[in-house]
């Protein structure tokens, strides 16, 4: 902290203001940004050369332009088989394997802020920050395991109390939390502290609630996790590959290594293979069921009646296409039209995350997030545009495709007062005789 | 250093009047003016971002600042609006359409902001751009969310609006007289001028105000009953038989309080015994908003957050306890009072498939049945 106030003693060419409270602010502000600055030109950590040594000298014969591009390749592809195997090992490990990515990329982005304000020697805030981590997480998951879980919390008698009351257990554990921040602010570091707390939550914010609704889509079938990420990689590659054959105009000066054609040609390429991953992955039921909790087994099952959307269904291909194709017809599933919209979404939007991410790199001086993988850089920087594709995905399902929980709706209906569950159920019975759905017949079974 | 008792006079006044607005409303001013408090916070924060970093000169930034708080206003309007209104809404067909793809509306029109933002980074102001998008977003997360919870409270009835807040401004004003008076050990570095006395004596006071406030509002159904939407009179209306939470009842007095006291027994509401609850929190724990929002003027060098009211400064300044109190009665409702609302439940099994529909309606009679709620011989 004897730093800012170095700083302070160089900066003697203040502006003359009118208002004395102004200057100070004015002042003050200027040594913030101005530390900041400062801490630009002191460059923070230069990414060191971390790639495993059996690459190294596997690759050594190579030119060092080349050499990169390979590491890239075969880091690539082993990601990918990582990403394969998780997938085998089924959603109980996907579940454990989202949280742990969630905790790195929420250590990789605080180490960041740690980096930018110096704020190594507040001892109190990193516990702080894991502490809230802790909060926000405990919250998150006792919402969707008191959802999924629902019979083996209600036969756990210490779990059931923690479910009932569980809003209010958070919402005190995060308290005490907020409580600590207000008593260990110290005098000298006070906007320190508010910046780090700022930084905390939003983090929090990005990086805690898309992993949880990640872990929702997960449950509602595995091929809404699967098919929405590999999109998303799908779109990265193919967006380079286009780039690297075909690129010339730049996209954005943000990224000065995207192009307008790798682009367009990414879109394309992503919607034809999110297509023809959906048809493979319809097939199979591991993939379509939704994930549900077996009481008798004590273990997770996914295994069901496909829906609608995932059996075969004729559609008639308009005229333009027919004469192209040759075929009146085609066999589809339901769900490769949703992927469209999901493979559309990854290749328009999902950049954006990553137009983000870079402009984020570029405002703190840092080139990767951290170096966790060799030639990519940090966890961060794998996962930046899934953000947004989580996001969208989960409110895609729950606007367009499942509607409300029905057996969640009975139990919030046997929780409600007699003359409430009366009304309800008087309502109930008007709409459905009114549909045409309920008659006297049906009614004296 | 003591000010002059005159000036306090002035203070007293001033702080009574803006909260007195609360207690003369009704139920459609209310929104208002809980919408217009949370807009002029809004800007009170925000201002003070633009001074701490000089960004007057992103022009892109005010527009997109705005635009945010009118999305993440839409969601949650929209989702109170689903809640409360369901027999409005589905009068109205443009209305179903939009509580129907609300969540993907909401999220589109976000999207076009965070778009806009990336579309909006310039390259010399990188980084400022960057604070002040999270800047933005944590005075959303505070002021936005904060205030649809109190509305949120308001609808359970309007008691639950009005003992918490006016709690917490009978916390702060016995705090200070009992700080003028006795104060001597100070409390917290923080806040020079807090003392033990006057934490103490509030606490107490605050407690005795509360159970007092809230025997005196419970005899009216018009504080009490959930605010509720007619169509017939196309009106809020705030009548019903009020819960056995608004209803005397007779508590045996523990031995110790009998020899003070000489009665056997008391006529009390069982609400008063969550208003010392709420009380509670009210001296304990507010304080802390108004520690976290002093921390804050100190770090960013600024003496109040705005010269709204004078000798007040800005209505940041008058809701920083109010905060916490707001998130703190709406987890105790949800967690200790009611259950589900009622509407909301219902607007969700009417989305429901038609066959989905008619399993639970099954599932329900035998549930009324098997209680006695419903005759078995019903005819259609």
């Amino acid at each position: 902290m004897t730093e800012l106030r170095q700083r302070v003693a160089h900066e003697p060419d203040a502006p003359p203001e009118d208002k004395e409270s102004e200057s100070e602010a004015k002042v003050d502000g200027e040594t913030a940004s101005d530390s900041e600055s400062r801490a630009e030109s002191a460059p923070l950590p230069v990414s060191a050369d971390d790639t495993p040594e059996v690459l190294n000298r596997a690759l050594s014969n190579l030119s060092s332009r080349w050499k990169n591009w390979w590491v890239r390749g075969i880091l690539t592809l082993a990601m990918i088989a990582f990403f394969f195997i998780i997938i085998y090992l089924g959603p109980m490990v996907l579940m454990i394997i989202v949280m742990c990515v969630q905790i790195k990329c929420f250590h990789e982005i605080i180490t960041i802020g740690y980096n930018v304000y110096h704020s190594y020697d507040l001892p109190w805030f990193r516990t702080l920050s894991w502490y809230f981590l802790l909060c926000v997480n405990y919250f998150f998951y006792g919402e969707t395991v008191t959802d999924y879980f629902f019979t083996l919390v209600q036969r756990e008698e210490p779990l059931r109390i923690l479910s009932k009351y569980h809003r209010f257990i958070s919402f005190t554990l995060y308290l005490i939390g907020f409580c600590m921040f207000v008593l260990s602010l110290v005098k000298k570091h006070y906007r320190l502290q508010f910046y780090m707390f700022g930084w905390t939550h939003v983090t929090l914010l990005i990086v805690v609630t898309q992993s949880h609704l990640v872990i929702h889509n997960l449950f509602e079938g595995m091929i809404w996790f699967i098919v929405p990420i590999s999109c998303v990689i799908c779109n990265d590659i193919m967006a380079y590959m286009f780039g690297f054959f075909f690129g010339r105009t730049p996209l954005i000066k943000l990224s000065p290594k995207k192009t307008w054609e790798g682009f367009i040609g990414g879109f394309f390429a992503t919607v034809v293979f999110g297509l023809l991953l959906s048809y493979v992955m319809s097939g199979y039921r591991c993939f379509v069921c939704p994930v549900e909790y077996n009481n008798d087994t004590n273990s997770f099952t996914v295994d069901c009646e496909p829906s609608d959307l995932f059996r075969l269904q004729e559609y008639n291909i308009p005229g333009v296409i027919q004469s192209v194709i040759g075929w009146k017809t085609v066999r589809m599933y339901p769900f490769q039209i949703h992927s469209i919209a999901l493979s559309t979404f990854a290749s328009l939007i999902g950049p954006f995350g990553g137009f983000f991410a870079s402009g984020f790199k570029r405002a703190f001086k840092i080139k990767d997030f951290a170096n966790t993988i060799p030639g990519h850089g940090g966890i961060m920087d794998r996962f930046d545009c899934q953000y947004l594709m989580a996001t969208f995905v989960n409110v895609y399902i729950a606007s367009f495709i499942r509607g409300p929980n029905p057996s969640k709706l009975i139990q919030q209906f046997l929780t409600l007062r007699p003359d409430q569950q009366l009304h309800i159920f008087n309502t109930l019975r008007s709409h459905l005789i009114d549909k045409g759905m309920l008659t006297s017949a049906t009614e004296d079974e | 250093m003591k000010r002059p008792f005159q000036g306090d006079w002035v203070e007293s006044v001033l702080t009574v009047c803006p909260d007195s607005i609360f207690i003369t409303c009704k139920y459609n001013n209310a929104w208002l003016q809980v919408l217009g408090i949370q807009v002029k916070c809004f800007h009170e924060i925000i201002t003070i971002g633009y001074r701490v970093y000089h960004s007057y000169d992103l022009p892109w930034f005010r527009t997109l600042s705005w635009y945010f708080l009118l999305c993440v206003n839409y969601f949650f309007y929209g989702e109170t609006v689903a809640d409360y209104f369901a027999t409005f809404v589905q009068r109205e067909e443009q209305l179903q359409f939009l509580i129907r793809y609300h969540r993907f509306i909401s999220f589109a029109l976000y999207l076009a902001g965070f778009c806009m933002f990336v579309l909006s980074l310039v390259k010399k102001h990188y980084r400022l751009q960057f604070y002040m998008f999270a800047w933005t977003h944590v005075t959303l997360l505070i002021t936005v969310t904060q205030s649809h919870l109190v509305i949120q409270n308001l609808f359970e009835g309007m008691i639950w609006f009005l003992v918490p807040i006016s709690s917490v401004i009978c916390n702060d004003i016995t705090a200070y007289l009992f700080g003028f008076f006795f104060g001597r050990t100070p409390l917290i570095k923080l806040s020079p001028k807090k003392t033990w006395e006057g934490f103490i004596g509030g606490f107490f006071s605050t407690v005795v105000f509360g159970f007092i406030a809230a025997y005196v509002l419970s005899k009216y159904q018009y504080f009490v009953c959930p605010v509720e939407y007619r169509s017939d009179v196309n009106s809020f209306v705030t009548e019903c038989e009020p819960s056995e939470l608004f209803q005397l009842q007779t508590y045996s007095l523990p031995p110790f309080l009998k020899a003070v006291l000489r009665q056997e027994r008391v006529s009390l509401y069982p609400f008063q015994i969550h208003s010392i609850a709420l009380s509670t929190f009210a001296s304990l724990i507010g304080p802390f908003g108004g520690f976290f929002a002093s921390g804050f003027k100190r770090a960013f060098k600024i003496k109040d957050f705005a010269n709204t009211i004078p000798g007040h400064g800005g209505i940041m300044d008058r809701f920083d306890c109010q905060y916490l109190m707001a998130t703190f009665v709406h987890v105790y409702i949800t967690s200790f009072i009611r259950g589900p609302n009622p509407s909301k439940v219902l607007q969700q099994l009417l989305v429901l498939q038609p066959e989905q529909q008619l399993n639970i309606y099954k599932t329900l009679k035998t549930h009324l049945i098997e209680k006695g709620i419903l005759q078995p011989a019903l005819k259609v």
